[in-house]
């Protein structure tokens, strides 16, 4: 295009026509929903193992292996560790070391450690400590918000509206969670209308990134595609991340169609960690070593070392005294 | 509904590549790379063929008395499945656990509509499941030389020549025959395995006479990618109708790979219940996908298979008792524990 006027140039520009023609936006991502799947080129893994994988775990992990686990994937190339939850250790004891653990892993440059703070309380302990990312965790089911965190989806989203606020004014990004995205507990189905809604307000609070969560794992790729394709009205696609359960065994395909509505941004725990809490003794998270095995042989880049992630899936396993839930640790360890 | 909207529209589209900002409209269809990639609605009906008790049994160490053979093929017929393959008329000198072949054959009741294939790798095989009974019978080629020769002592080509002889035995007798192609994303002795050679082999397989060819990714090691890129090779030989996968979940990998077959039109999926049968070449790793796990997410997808899961998983457990070990099958765990 060289000969062609900056202005034409900036005419026929995508962001131009887009600006233009607001309709074209959905249009054109209805489109690439459904045309040849062009998976994106990077996917961004957020590792939730040391947060919610280790707050699934019955065991209590001593501070400082969690502070090795976390310093083991920080040199593995993710470049999101969740590394823990300012929560009240009443209701979380997994989660009681909170300060040491932030105060106590070294970070590396490129990597982000966000924290979970479900209320002001919490995010100002996560200020004091350090924090310099945080997370919010909605629902879109109001039962399950009511059991999980004693109060209507209304109301938490009015607490985590504060929460959001001081956190803009300190420059503190904000991630925000829905779970129950495909499935509740309790409510069984959950509209896709809802997941949509509290996802909006999430985003328009001002959460940079919504992550859908299938918390007890019942997606499949066919309720994945309804959810997505009805978020994605609301909140532009390069904004949101699937946190997908294995619960039932669907999680890879699962985040497969994410990936081929345009999701780019995966949350995984190393290892598997985190069992069910609603199925005992059933998995609960997806493994990162499996979802970067999936990932690698796409041709898709992540930028983390799969090995590095095995090596440390070990080492917490050794630690928790289980085995990995991971099938591509279990094959890598018993390959002939 | 789910398959309309997942349908391949072929009109002119805006290409959103990554940082890419340039107008792509046109009246001309839009090329596609991958040209049978995207281009099928998901399949409305999907067959499961059941290797359980012969695939699954057959990589399990405990050796399975009959009764208990017979019983599970039995609770596997009321559920809905198919096609359930029974045994195997090999020689029970290398896989003993196939050694009640005969007795297998005739003491299951056969339910009408349903198929029971049994495996034959040569002549004798195959007269031997005849005389027992067999009315569908399978063959077992490789797309990797190496493992052609560690498995069955013969080359690639000795072993189509020795499924010649079968075929024609098949054809005089008119029993159907379905050809399986095993390493066909990846070999535990070879590493990669080039697309075309796995073209070459289901091609040769087909235009013998075998009605269905299922690819097998026999080590798990397969993804979305090379499922894709073998897969695109293989239904220029051979059409996507007369193909299926046959997928193992040592990688964790087998459901996304299935999804992925699905879209590119293949309607025949290999499934073992519980997900029985273990990888002989990652000791302690899990082998063939669970036929429960399959069926979850094919009707999460409205898509039709005829099989009642309930009934899937009590088949299930029923030989996990037997077998006195754990469901692999995620689906049956979760399912135990709400």
């Amino acid at each position: 295009m060289g000969n062609v006027p900056t202005t034409v140039k900036h005419c026929l520009s995508y962001r131009q026509i887009i600006e233009d023609y607001p309709w074209l936006r959905s249009w054109l991502q209805e489109e690439k929903i459904i045309s040849d799947h062009d998976y994106p080129e990077f996917v961004k893994i957020v590792e939730v193992g040391p947060r919610d994988g280790l707050q699934n775990e019955k065991e209590i992990v001593p501070t400082r292996v969690k502070i090795q686990l976390i310093d083991m994937l920080s040199t593995t190339g993710l470049s999101v560790i969740e590394a823990t939850s300012f929560v009240s250790s009443k209701w979380v004891p997994q989660m009681a070391d909170h300060t040491e653990v932030l105060q106590g892993i070294q970070r590396v440059p490129h990597v982000r450690y966000p924290v979970l703070t479900p209320n002001m309380k919490g995010f100002q302990d996560a200020v004091a400590a350090g924090a310099t990312e945080v997370a919010v965790f909605g629902s879109a089911s109001e039962t399950f918000s009511r059991k999980n965190i004693n109060c209507s989806i209304a109301e938490s989203m009015l607490r985590f509206e504060e929460v959001i606020r001081t956190a803009k004014d300190r420059q503190i990004p904000v991630r925000g969670y829905v779970s129950c995205a495909l499935g509740c507990p309790h409510e069984r189905h959950v509209e896709p209308s809802k997941v949509a809604e509290v996802a909006k307000k999430l985003y328009e609070m001002g959460c940079y990134e919504i992550s859908l969560g299938d918390t007890i794992g019942v997606g499949t790729p066919g309720s994945m595609f309804k959810m997505l394709q009805t978020v994605m009205k609301d909140v532009p696609v390069n904004a949101l991340a699937v946190h997908c359960h294995d619960t039932y065994g669907q999680a890879l395909p699962n985040i497969l169609t994410a990936l081929q509505m345009g999701v780019s941004v995966v949350d995984s725990a190393v290892a598997g960690l985190g069992g069910c809490p609603y199925a005992q003794g059933s998995s609960g998270n997806v493994s990162t070593e499996d979802v970067l095995y999936m990932l690698q042989g796409m041709g898709i880049e992540t930028g983390v070392n799969l090995d590095r992630v095995i090596e440390a899936g070990d080492f917490i396993c050794n630690a928790l005294d289980r085995r990995s839930s991971s099938k591509v640790s279990q094959a890598r360890s018993r390959t002939l | 509904m789910m398959a309309a909207a997942m349908r391949f529209v072929n009109r002119s589209t805006l290409r959103l590549g990554m940082g890419q900002q340039y107008l792509g409209f046109s009246s001309a269809p839009k090329e596609k790379t991958a040209s049978v990639r995207a281009a099928h609605a998901l399949p409305a009906k999907v067959k499961i063929v059941e290797v359980g008790p012969r695939d699954g049994l057959q990589n399990e160490k405990t050796v399975v008395p009959t009764e208990a053979k017979i019983h599970l093929i039995n609770m596997l017929s009321e559920s809905g499945l198919p096609v359930i393959e029974a045994t195997s008329f090999v020689s029970p000198k290398w896989v003993p656990q196939m050694a009640d072949q005969v007795e297998v054959m005739k003491g299951i009741s056969k339910k009408p509509g349903v198929s029971y294939p049994v495996l034959t790798p040569n002549l004798k095989g195959f007269q031997a499941a005849l005389n027992a009974g067999a009315s569908e019978v399978a063959i077992f080629g490789a797309a990797s030389e190496l493992f052609s020769k560690k498995n069955i002592n013969c080359s690639v080509e000795e072993s189509l020549q020795r499924f010649e002889e079968v075929m024609k035995a098949a054809k005089e007798a008119a029993v159907p025959v379905r050809g399986y192609v095993s390493c066909v994303v990846g070999c535990p002795y070879e590493g990669q395995v080039a697309p075309k050679k796995v073209a070459q082999v289901a091609k040769r397989l087909y235009s013998m006479g075998c009605y269905e060819i299922s690819l097998g990714d026999t080590i798990g090691v397969g993804t979305p990618g090379s499922m894709t890129k073998m897969l695109e090779a293989v239904s220029k030989e051979v059409p996507v109708s007369a193909l299926a996968v046959h997928c193992h979940d040592t990688y964790g990998q087998a459901l996304a790979n299935i999804l992925i077959a699905l879209q590119m039109g293949i309607s025949v999926v290999d499934s073992s219940v519980a997900g029985l049968g273990g990888c002989p070449y990652a000791q302690g790793a899990s082998g063939n996908v669970a036929t429960e796990d399959v069926v979850y997410m094919l009707h999460g997808l409205g898509i039709q298979t005829g099989v009642e899961l309930s009934k899937l998983m009590d088949a299930g457990a029923f030989i996990c008792r037997t077998l006195n070990r754990k469901t692999s099958s995620k689906v049956a765990q979760a399912t135990c524990k709400l």
